[in-house]
């Protein structure tokens, strides 16, 4: 080791040091931070609950949390809550099955060249410009009313950000790592597989993200359109025979689901992206 | 041997960037290009990495003619483009994957350990400090064996510590198995301090103003009377260009 190796040395734990320091934000440990992020709403819960047993609100329009915590028993205790649970996840899973196979394969197609891009992008833009709910009623009149114009609602909705999350992966991809390969005389497959494909992934899973994102807001859409089964079911059940605390709910478990399966998804790939910068990472996680 | 034979290279644009270029680089040989932005040197290297082709003349390593990237030639770039994704080790086998398991983890070792790596294998990129990633970088190309190594102003983004210890570590590692070497720079004094023969080029078009040997003989302190010699004779050839585009390196 030469004199000047220690004086390179040095960057790379002052790096740690300011990593460590941004990552503890101020003084915050991480479950003292989940504590702060739950004050917020479990106090309001509590205060609305407390107001409503003091007589100060009637809860009619939004029932005492208690009141929905006990619907919410009812309805798993009886067995429904499992089945409309198990129906939305059905709808959701199969969308989003089929819209990520769709967004992904046009998006791979649309950055392989130039001139594929130039001959899908502009179409495939226009329809982004249609409200999705808009392809209701020709999916009805095309799909019938059951789990085939659903599911194919929810997979255009999440089709279209993983197509354009993908394609962007592509192209921001640095050409001065593409050079390397070809200096190293990589064929176009391994060029894909060895750097395309990491350096595209961690794009990708955002585009998966707000994908899953939109597959929860369509399949509320989807079962609005007449279901018998389903947490917008729920919904509409709730709203038609006046029953906020179903209603309220169905809501819940739309959030609890919503963050679960986001959280699966982040977990599942996490794994791929033990290589990302901590920074990059720490803002992703809370974003 | 690398050999280039009335080379030119003019872009889509318009934009003559090297006219009729001819010289012989012998094996083993360090050669160092210098010379300003819009000479034409980054381009050159490029030509000869395969990465571009040639508009007119031949490029050629040991009678092979270039025309894509070839085995007998690797590159180091000005940054180190380094692979996010894969470790240290990794980086460094990123380019021998096709040989045998064995053979690729004792070329690896040995390059993490010429580069005072040791042990470090295992970290990522984003942990390296800039001098730490360029010497992977190096040792990237070097494990592959190229019988000729270009470097593309490899040490120019580096403070002037780490820059004279890389160049101790270039040095070393090419004399394991003494490959050409083309190194472009803008560093009169990296190239005095490396190379065996300089070649000063001047713009619009790129073309050679001179070729200079560094007698071997000479110390290679800079501040030696005939390396200042050598550098005041580089800096004339560049001089009359210094109207024309900014020489960072000539004004230093």
């Amino acid at each position: 080791m030469s004199a000047a190796d220690g004086l390179i040395e040095t960057p790379a734990p002052a790096a740690r040091r300011s990593g460590a320091v941004r990552r503890g934000g101020g003084t915050l440990q991480g479950w003292q931070r989940a504590l702060l992020g739950f004050a917020l709403p479990v106090g309001a819960a509590l205060a609305w609950e407390v107001a409503i047993r003091l007589g100060i609100a009637q809860g009619r329009l939004l029932p005492a949390p208690s009141t929905i915590i006990s619907t919410l028993a009812d309805l798993a205790r009886n067995g429904d809550l499992a089945l409309h649970i198990r129906a939305t996840l059905a709808r959701v899973a199969a969308g989003f099955a089929l819209g990520v196979a769709a967004g992904t394969l046009l998006g791979a197609l649309a950055g392989a060249s130039g001139l594929t891009r130039a001959l899908l992008d502009p179409t495939l833009q226009g329809l982004r410009a249609i409200p999705s709910i808009a392809w209701v009623p020709l999916f009805i009149l095309w799909l019938g009313i059951f789990e085939a114009s659903k599911v194919t609602l929810i997979a255009v909705g999440v089709a279209f950000p993983v197509y354009l999350g993908t394609l962007g992966a592509i192209l921001s991809v640095d050409r001065k790592i593409i050079e390397v390969g070809r200096s190293f005389r990589l064929t176009r497959l391994q060029l894909s597989c060895r750097i395309l494909l990491p350096a595209v992934l961690p794009h990708y899973i955002v585009a998966l993200r707000s994908g899953l994102g939109l597959g929860w807001m369509f399949v509320v859409a989807a079962e609005f359109m007449g279901a018998s089964e389903g947490l917008g079911y729920l919904l509409v059940d709730g709203q038609q025979l006046g029953k906020p605390a179903q209603i309220v709910a169905a809501i819940v478990v739309f959030a609890i689901l919503g963050k679960l399966t986001d959280a699966l998804l982040v977990a599942a790939s996490a794994p791929l992206l033990r290589w990302e910068d901590t920074a990059q990472r720490a803002a992703q996680a809370e974003g | 041997m690398l050999r280039l034979d009335a080379i030119s290279k003019t872009y889509p644009t318009g934009t003559q960037a090297l006219a009729h270029l001819t010289l012989s680089v012998g094996a083993g040989e360090i050669l160092a290009v210098v010379g300003g932005s819009g000479c034409g040197k980054s381009t050159l290297l490029r030509l000869i990495a395969g990465l571009d082709r040639p508009s007119g003349g031949r490029i050629e390593v040991d009678g092979e003619t270039i025309a894509a990237p070839h085995p007998a030639v690797g590159i180091v770039f000005q940054e180190p483009r380094l692979l996010a994704w894969l470790t240290v080790a990794q980086n460094i086998g990123f380019g021998i994957a096709h040989l045998p398991r064995p053979e690729r983890e004792a070329r690896i070792q040995a390059a993490l350990e010429r580069i005072g790596l040791a042990g470090h294998g295992n970290r990522w990129p984003r942990e390296l400090s800039g001098g730490q990633a360029q010497r992977v970088a190096l040792a990237r190309a070097l494990v592959a064996r190229p019988r000729v190594l270009l470097l593309d102003e490899p040490f120019s983004a580096l403070d002037h510590f780490t820059r004279a210890d890389l160049q101790q570590h270039l040095i070393a590692l090419w004399e394991d198995t003494r490959p050409t070497l083309v190194l472009v720079t803008h560093d009169i004094d990296e190239a005095l301090a490396l190379a065996d023969r300089v070649v000063v080029m001047q713009p619009h078009p790129g073309r050679i103003g001179a070729i200079l040997t560094v007698n071997p003989e000479y110390p290679r302190a800079p501040g030696s009377p005939e390396i200042e010699a050598l550098k005041r004779q580089i800096l004339n050839v560049l001089g009359p260009a210094r109207s024309h585009a900014a020489l960072p390196a000539a004004a230093e």
